[in-house]
């Protein structure tokens, strides 16, 4: 069985601030970390790993440094990473990205035939959940999204059954290999890597491809030139900046200051009045 | 400054602020369309919302609105058309067949893209649902087009009739507006409750197209083994609820919650809560509100121990009356509440529940 | 783990980064362990680079190291409730090359840093907390870390772990810190445009000022206020000792706000964006605060040693110089085929004595207790000193002589005459 997780490196999106004066995306320190969502992935990789014995291999696309993110997944236990880096890559849309990673996994099945690909959800700074899918159409691999369980894997019948996340509740999809499967936050626990992992993880020789190698061609595909959106601009929300009305009393008590806000609510707003009346009412009625 | 003259194929120029004009080859695609998000006998409300949107980048465009529907052969399909029409529709593209019974990647991709290319539409939405997301990926890579996914905004700029979509970025604290050059249809998908509601006019007609499917049931590789419904007793109807009431961090402890229960049991309201106290388990992780969790419209929003921060915020502050309770005078949320309390939400809580119910119990009275 | 290391180096601030980087590029097997995330995420610096010491261990960083500022002008400023007294010293000098200090942020330093460390070919693990040093008897033989498998051994154990040293208290190789060895400082860092920045403080392209604060921004502790000019940000801090805060003195958060709102600082401020809030210990405890510093099997460098010049703000270099003569001496251990007895390590603490480390250390030894036991220079003096220049400065109808004699009788009401005397002794005393 081999595996391939697809990871990425992003900025730590809880530390961006917009520059005060240019409204420009302040990247300078920010720390650039694993996607959460894919060392769900990873571990779950790990887990069939564990189960039913093959390999896993780490790919990520990004700059040099997103190396470290490789390591980090080495750490935990892949068996081989590989860094797509190329500065053609650079300004990929989801589109140009996938056709990339396509690429490359399809490199990676001449050396050793892929039985499953794995990604997280979607990234936090993108946030769009394309990729995946984007991978899976190009490859012709079946495509299973919101995966909140793996159960049964037949490498003989060369078939595997998920719970799928849906609406209201969960699909049971049974699919044959080779599929693409993006997973659910918190489906797991990620393990902690013993100090031989680390050491063998810090000493790694990193496999490092360009485009070269990935074999792409087409370089119309990749990088800007492949990316049929572009973002025409970045700014900071304007937001409504009405201050809120402090409700203030004399006393400053408790009861006052809910009094008062209760009447001031129910007067000003008669119609948000009516709404509650009406749900008081229907919900005692449940009760 | 000016553009670069067109050329023949469409080549991807980046938009910065140089104004992009028209592309000539792209004129034969007309045509906002809707995709109707079917599932087990329903239809999701987003996609309802989408038509609401749809109508106005229809009208902006001065071309049809289109409803995209899929499904199983079922005559209940049928009233779902007369439904998007009265939602602003003027035609409905409707594709019926066993094989999309139940929603499986493979086949509802193949149809959409069919339809797609058959009719050419400029303009291509979804909610972004799980089920959105999954389609929308696919159909976009299939068709080797432009998807800007979660969008709060879309418009239509004049200079080039190009789908402008915003969204935010970088987890919330920033929007970006994002356009798909000379590639279609420009596809988007938008999360529910984003955009409004609109209102059925039951008096619109419109326009049904069948189209046929030939796909058949042995080529479809994944097959649905069972569905687990949800326990819906307990489901939280957060999206929809008309009285929210929120509690953050600032309730300090787990038990505390109960008086955010509470207040929520006088009102009749569903109870919410920021992305610390799921991830703390206090309450589940249906009922996070916020970028990472679900958007909100409800008349009244109550936020208690909340701070406000943006994550938080673009999930909740389409509400109509917003109240915040928090102990920090200095806390973002008052800068966008419509009322607060600056107080001990513990204090407060009980204090707003008895207030609510000595309200709500003279009201009865005197009605 | 069974494979054996010539030296492990806890720590991956600038003492454990030079001293692997030192071992390493000798060819001795080295691990460097760092619990923080990566070398510099536990690390708080105001930050000045002083390339004498850098230079010494990588002469060409200047090539890729990221510096933010070279520093052309220092500013000294003794500040009162709404004004100060102070003195600058800006030289075209310091516009040559090569440039003699330069700010730079920390975490981004260290990870250039250890980058080198990496390439010289020690092997760098991080995440990972050293939790105890393994013994065979007196000697230290490795370190115990909180992974599986997590036992490692070598020659020497390098203790390069910081102010907040756990690794050395539990060894038993100095006591608990006590809160009159440190200060707690707190800084943030603070966004504003490069063009903002170079009107403000006067200085283009790269260049950089630097003030340093002393007076009523401390409210009576004994402690000192600082204002960096980054390239896209100035970095603004403020600590005191945490004896002082201990007794009571207001809380460090709530001096940097009121250091920020003093109206000669809060110009300098307006219109930026807080980016990052930070708070660390700094060793201020001087020479009579240093630990034992070598033992059978192991050396301490770097703040854990307590190597901090209070007085001239001096943490990272002698971080840097400490590491190096550590490293030094176990290489030339390891040549002449010598074990790493205490003996035999004795030399470590013999090359300090013999460098600038030790002697400034020594010359200062004395301020922490001087500076303790005379309040009068953190608010007295501001004080007198902020009236004394207000009254001069004024025109106001009063002759020059009468205004002389009323800022000398202000002196002497405040401190008498024989006071007056004691400090200046006093001072001359600390500084000789």
């Amino acid at each position: 069985m081999h595996i391939v997780v697809c990871i990425k490196q992003v900025p730590d999106s809880t530390q961006i601030r917009v520059h005060p004066v240019t409204n420009t995306i302040m990247r300078q320190g920010v720390p650039a970390i694993v996607n959460p969502y894919d060392l769900y992935a990873l571990e779950e990789a790990l887990r069939l790993k564990d189960r039913y014995r093959g390999r896993v291999t780490a790919l990520c696309m990004g700059p040099s440094q997103a190396e470290v993110a490789l390591r980090k997944a080495l750490a935990f236990g892949a068996d081989e990473a590989i860094l797509l880096t190329d500065r053609a890559f650079a300004g990929a849309d989801t589109l140009a990205t996938s056709y990339a990673l396509a690429a490359a996994i399809s490199e990676i099945h001449k050396g050793l035939a892929v039985d499953l690909v794995f990604a997280g959800k979607q990234t936090i700074d993108g946030d769009t959940a394309q990729v995946g899918p984007g991978i899976a159409t190009r490859l012709g691999m079946q495509l299973l999204t919101y995966v909140s369980q793996i159960g049964e894997l037949d490498l003989e019948a060369r078939e595997v059954t998920v719970h799928r996340r849906s609406e209201g509740g969960v699909q049971v999809l049974k699919t044959r290999l080779p599929a693409l499967i993006t997973v659910l936050e918190g489906i797991n626990e990620m393990r902690f890597a013993t100090l031989t992992d680390m050491f063998r993880a810090a000493r790694y020789p990193l496999t490092i491809w360009n485009k070269e190698d990935a074999h792409i061609e087409d370089v119309t595909k990749i990088g800007l030139k492949g990316s049929p959106t572009a973002v025409s601009k970045v700014f900071a929300p304007v937001n409504r900046t009405k201050r809120a009305q402090i409700i203030e009393t004399q006393s400053g008590q408790a009861a006052d200051l809910t009094a008062t806000l209760v009447a001031k609510l129910f007067s000003q707003h008669a119609d948000v009045g009516g709404c509650i009346n009406s749900a008081s009412l229907s919900s005692r009625g449940r009760a | 400054m000016s553009a670069e003259p067109t050329q023949k194929s469409p080549t991807p120029r980046p938009a910065g602020r140089r104004v992009v004009k028209f592309d000539e080859s792209l004129a034969g695609y007309k045509g906002v369309w809707v995709f109707v998000e079917y599932e087990r006998g329903q239809v999701h409300p987003v996609s309802w919302e989408l038509l609401g949107e749809g109508r106005q980048l229809a009208d902006a465009l001065h071309v049809e609105l289109a409803a995209v529907l899929l499904g199983p052969p079922d005559p209940a399909l049928r009233g779902f058309c007369d439904l998007a029409i009265h939602y602003g529709a003027d035609l409905c593209y409707v594709a019926t067949h066993p094989v999309l019974k139940d929603y499986r990647n493979a086949p509802y991709t193949s149809v959409l893209t069919d339809l797609a290319q058959r009719y050419c539409p400029e303009i291509l939405l979804l909610g972004a649902t799980s089920l959105g997301r999954d389609l929308a990926g696919s159909v976009a890579t299939t068709l080797k087009t432009g998807l800007t996914a979660d969008c709060t905004g879309l418009a239509i700029d004049p200079d080039n009739r190009g789908l402008a979509a915003t969204r935010p970025t970088f987890g919330g604290s920033l929007l970006c507006t994002i356009v798909t050059l000379n590639y279609r249809p420009q596809m988007a998908t938008v999360r529910p409750r984003v955009m409004a509601m609109p209102t059925a006019q039951t008096e619109r007609v419109g326009r049904i197209i069948e189209h046929p499917v030939s796909l058949v049931e042995e080529s479809v590789v994944t097959k649905v083994l069972e569905f687990l419904s949800d326990d819906t007793s307990k489901e939280a109807r957060l999206p929809f609820a008309d009285i929210i009431v929120s509690g953050g961090r600032g309730m300090k402890r787990r038990e505390n919650f109960r008086l955010i229960h509470d207040l929520a049991q006088v009102l009749g309201a569903e109870v919410g809560g920021s992305r610390p106290v799921v991830q703390a388990g206090w309450i589940g992780p249906d009922r996070q509100v916020g970028q990472s969790g679900k958007t909100v419209r409800p008349r009244l929003y109550i936020a208690a121990g909340i701070s406000g921060a943006v994550q938080h915020r673009v999930g909740m502050d389409k509400s109509d009356v917003i109240i915040a309770i928090n102990e920090d005078a200095h806390a973002p949320i008052f800068d966008f509440a419509h009322y607060g309390i600056v107080g001990d939400a513990m204090t407060i809580l009980p204090a707003l529940t008895r207030a609510f119910s000595e309200h709500l119990r003279t009201m009865k009275r005197v009605g | 783990m069974t494979e054996h290391f010539d030296a492990i180096v806890v720590g991956a601030g600038p003492a454990g980064n030079t001293a692997a980087y030192t071992l390493a590029k000798a060819g001795l097997k080295v691990l460097q362990i760092e619990r923080g995330e990566y070398s510099g995420s536990k690390n708080v610096q105001g930050a000045i680079l002083y390339s004498d010491a850098l230079e010494r261990i990588i002469p060409d960083f200047r090539e890729d190291a990221p510096l933010e500022r070279h520093i052309i002008e220092q500013r000294m400023w003794v500040l009162d409730e709404e004004s100060y007294v102070g003195g600058t010293y800006r030289s075209a000098d310091f516009s040559k090359t090569p440039y003699n200090r330069y700010t730079i942020i920390r975490s981004q330093f260290d990870r250039w840093f250890s980058q080198k460390v990496r390439d010289a070919g020690a092997l760098v693990v991080c995440e990972t907390t050293v939790l105890d040093l393994h013994r065979d008897g007196h000697r230290v033989v490795g370190v115990r870390t909180d992974r599986e498998n997590g036992s490692v051994y070598a020659d020497v154990v390098i203790l390069a772990d910081g102010v907040n040293s756990l690794l050395a208290r539990k060894a038993g190789f100095h006591e608990e810190i006590k809160p009159r060895d440190v200060a707690l400082a707190v800084k943030e860092i603070h966004f504003l445009p490069e063009s903002t920045i170079e009107e403000r403080f006067n200085v283009t392209g790269t260049e950089g000022v630097v003030i340093e604060m002393a007076g009523k921004i401390t409210k009576g502790m004994v402690g000192t206020g600082f204002l960096y000019t980054n390239r896209e940000s100035v970095t603004i801090g403020i600590g005191c000792l945490l004896s002082d805060f201990k007794k009571g003195g207001v809380a460090p958060y709530v001096l940097l706000e009121q250091m920020k709102a003093h109206p000669a600082i809060r110009p300098l401020l307006s219109g930026s964006e807080m980016k990052e809030y930070t708070a660390h210990l700094i060793p201020e405890g001087g020479y009579n605060a240093i630990p034992a510093l070598y033992g059978d099997g192991w050396l301490m460098v770097g703040d854990a040693g307590m190597f901090v010049n209070a007085v001239h703000r001096e943490g990272s270099n002698l971080a840097m110089t400490t590491g190096q003569i550590a490293a030094q001496t176990v290489i030339e251990l390891k040549a002449q085929g010598k074990p790493m007895t205490a003996r035999n390590l004795s030399v470590y603490r013999r090359r300090l004595e013999g460098s600038f480390v030790m002697k400034d250390m020594k010359k200062y030894k004395d301020i922490p207790d001087i500076m303790d036991k005379n309040r009068q220079f953190f608010v007295a003096y501001p004080q007198l000193v902020s009236s004394a220049a207000h009254t001069m400065l004024t025109v106001d109808g009063t002759d020059k002589k009468s205004k002389e004699r009323a800022v000398f009788k202000s002196f002497t009401a405040a401190r008498s005459r024989l006071g007056l005397l004691a400090d200046v002794f006093k001072l001359w005393r600390a500084f000789e």
